[in-house]
């Protein structure tokens, strides 16, 4: 069955978010050679909707307005419905961030619809869209289909593999005015405190710390190979209660559940809850004094030796390969 | 102030999890209350406290979550509704449950909801905002602060890190981030106290709803464990040698840098 989706293309420092690109082809799978349709809202965000064309979109529906700037929840619901209104989908796709845990299930309502949220993989199977998504935070899965007529989803972030770029894909860009009506809830100020501006939840690397780290200035080495690494840091939750960092970095079931390319767990034990958060990514790296560590039960690899040693050590063997490759 | 805490009971964080003809197996698990849900219930009492008014914890589950309604009375608030639904229902979604919590609510008097930001289990985060949207009230996701005058709302919330400053006005619904604060223990005398206090049950038909208002929008197929993942490689020889092993394994072998 062909499907029109809608896909909600999330911009930070005005650029695309990769996990919308993600989206894309997640929109793709459900629309079944149908029609993939990128959304974009905001404020001069025209010159970006070429690029979801350039990941897979066919045309770009954007919504021009001031009001659009910061996304608040009844703003961006308003504007969304409209487009809803006008192109009547099938479905809608959205990143699992905190824009999509947010509008989601408000438009499931609106359009009383089925809802798959954090969707891992999105599968044809024998005419059904099929999504896996992980439940008890990784602790084991679900395939779940949806039974209404409109299709909602969000995407975990790193999972789903984009379309290639191309830049030969063309399509239209064309934009909509909605008059977005008095906003409910104001945003007053934004304080940005992620570190380094690389977000947590789509780092293709993570620098965890724990207990073993024994102090706020203890993660500074953790800061040191994250950014040499472009990635980002986390901590476990012991780490967090001791007070070592802020609990928006902790990891675990309650906490981020995240799925990075290359996970390094420095002075982290191992409990169950935090395993749930990280157990899923594809390559563990732990780093602790004690052999005994439950970390080590499922890392790839495993260096035995305090955090404040080896830390310091791979950051200068990653600077030395940084400065062969430029 | 009347506030609402929708609250959930779950598995215990430090429980493994088998599957038994296809379901998550719950004989011999620990249960507690979703510890997003305690932050609600944590802050829900201090607003009250400062404020006056009542807090009711509402739940939508079996008998079984009486348990963890009382440890919420325990913790101090008023009341407690048990919308029981395991003899009704076979099957749920998150449309189904708040379908059920938004009907439950519409015609109560009520200022604030707070829920948790996310249940443990499912982990869908779909409740809370369904149900405002449900209901036609305001909703912020992941709080991490709030401060009510009369009927104005300054609120933090986190998003991905960073924090926005919000205001608003009530009534409203808000779930509950991390950091928020520090949920209390049930004291001795609160536990006491927590038997004596009202506990209502109410079922579908109370509620004027059939099987088919609540029927879910979602089907789940298969529930499965992922692969077990078996212990890598200790590295060997003294800690210099061993990280620039480490580094060409990740890059030669492992193919992540």
């Amino acid at each position: 069955m062909k499907r029109k989706i809608l896909v909600v293309g999330e911009t930070r420092e005005g650029k695309i978010r990769s996990v919308s690109f993600e989206a894309i082809s997640a929109g793709k799978t459900i629309a079944q050679g149908g029609e993939v349709i990128g959304v974009l809202a905001g404020s001069s965000i025209s010159p970006l909707a070429v690029e979801l064309i350039h990941f897979g979109a066919d045309r770009v529906i954007i919504i021009e307005d001031k009001k659009l700037e910061q996304y608040t929840s009844d703003g961006y619901a308003q504007a969304l419905t409209a487009v809803m209104e006008q192109e009547q989908p099938d479905g809608i796709v959205l990143g699992h961030t905190a824009l999509g845990k947010d509008l989601s299930p408000r438009m499931a309502v609106k359009w009383d619809a089925g809802l798959v949220s954090d969707a891992i993989s999105v599968k044809e199977e024998n005419g059904e869209i099929v999504f896996t998504r992980p439940i008890y935070s990784g602790k084991a899965f679900e395939k779940v289909i949806v039974e209404s007529k409109v299709i909602l989803a969000t995407i975990r972030p790193n999972n789903i593999t984009p379309l290639e770029k191309n830049e030969q894909r063309s399509g239209a860009v064309t934009s909509i005015v909605v008059p977005i009506a008095d906003l409910r809830t104001v945003i007053q100020e934004v304080v940005r405190k992620a570190a380094g501006g690389v977000d947590l939840a789509e780092a293709k690397v993570v620098v965890a710390g724990g207990r073993g780290v024994k102090s706020k200035e203890g993660f500074e080495p953790l800061q040191k190979l994250a950014n040499i690494l472009g990635g980002a840091v986390g901590a476990s939750r012991g780490a967090c209660d001791a007070d070592y960092c802020d609990y928006s970095l902790q990891i675990g079931q309650t906490g981020k559940v995240i799925t990075p390319d290359l996970y390094i767990a420095c002075g982290i034990s191992g409990a169950i809850q935090h395993l749930a958060g990280m157990s899923n990514s594809k390559v563990i790296v732990a780093i602790n004094k004690d052999p005994e560590a439950d970390i080590f039960k499922i890392a790839d690899y495993g260096i035995v030796g305090d955090l404040f040693e080896v830390v310091p050590l791979l950051t200068e063997e990653f600077k030395k390969i940084k400065e062969k490759s430029v | 102030m009347n506030i609402f805490v929708l609250l959930k009971r779950t598995f215990d964080t430090e429980e493994k999890i088998s599957i038994v003809n296809g379901r998550i197996e719950e004989a011999e698990a620990e249960f507690i209350i979703n510890p997003y849900d305690e932050y609600a219930i944590e802050e829900a009492i201090k607003l009250r406290d400062k404020h006056n008014g009542e807090v009711t914890v509402l739940t939508v589950g079996s008998e079984e979550s009486e348990k963890q309604l009382r440890t919420a009375l325990a913790m101090g608030a008023d009341q407690a509704v048990l919308i029981q639904i395991e003899d009704q229902l076979e099957e749920t979604d998150q449309f189904t449950i708040a379908k059920i919590i938004t009907d439950y609510l519409k015609d109560k008097k009520l200022d604030l909801i707070l829920a948790g930001n996310v249940a443990i289990d499912g982990g869908s985060g779909q409740i809370g905002p369904r149900v405002a949207e449900g209901l036609g009230i305001p909703c912020v996701t992941a709080i991490t602060n709030i401060t009510v005058t009369n009927k104005d709302a300054l609120i933090t919330r986190d998003v991905e890190g960073d924090s926005e400053l919000i205001r608003t006005f009530l009534p409203i619904l808000a779930t509950c981030q991390q950091g928020l604060n520090e949920p209390r223990y049930p004291s001795l005398p609160g536990i006491m106290k927590a038997r004596k206090k009202p506990l209502t049950k109410l079922d579908l038909d109370d509620l004027g709803l059939e099987e088919d208002d609540v029927w879910p929008k979602t089907k789940t197929i298969e529930i499965f464990l992922p692969p077990q993942k078996t212990a890598g490689k200790i590295l060997e020889g003294d800690l210099p040698y061993q990280a620039t092993e480490l580094v060409r394994l990740l890059r030669s072998e492992a193919k992540v840098i």
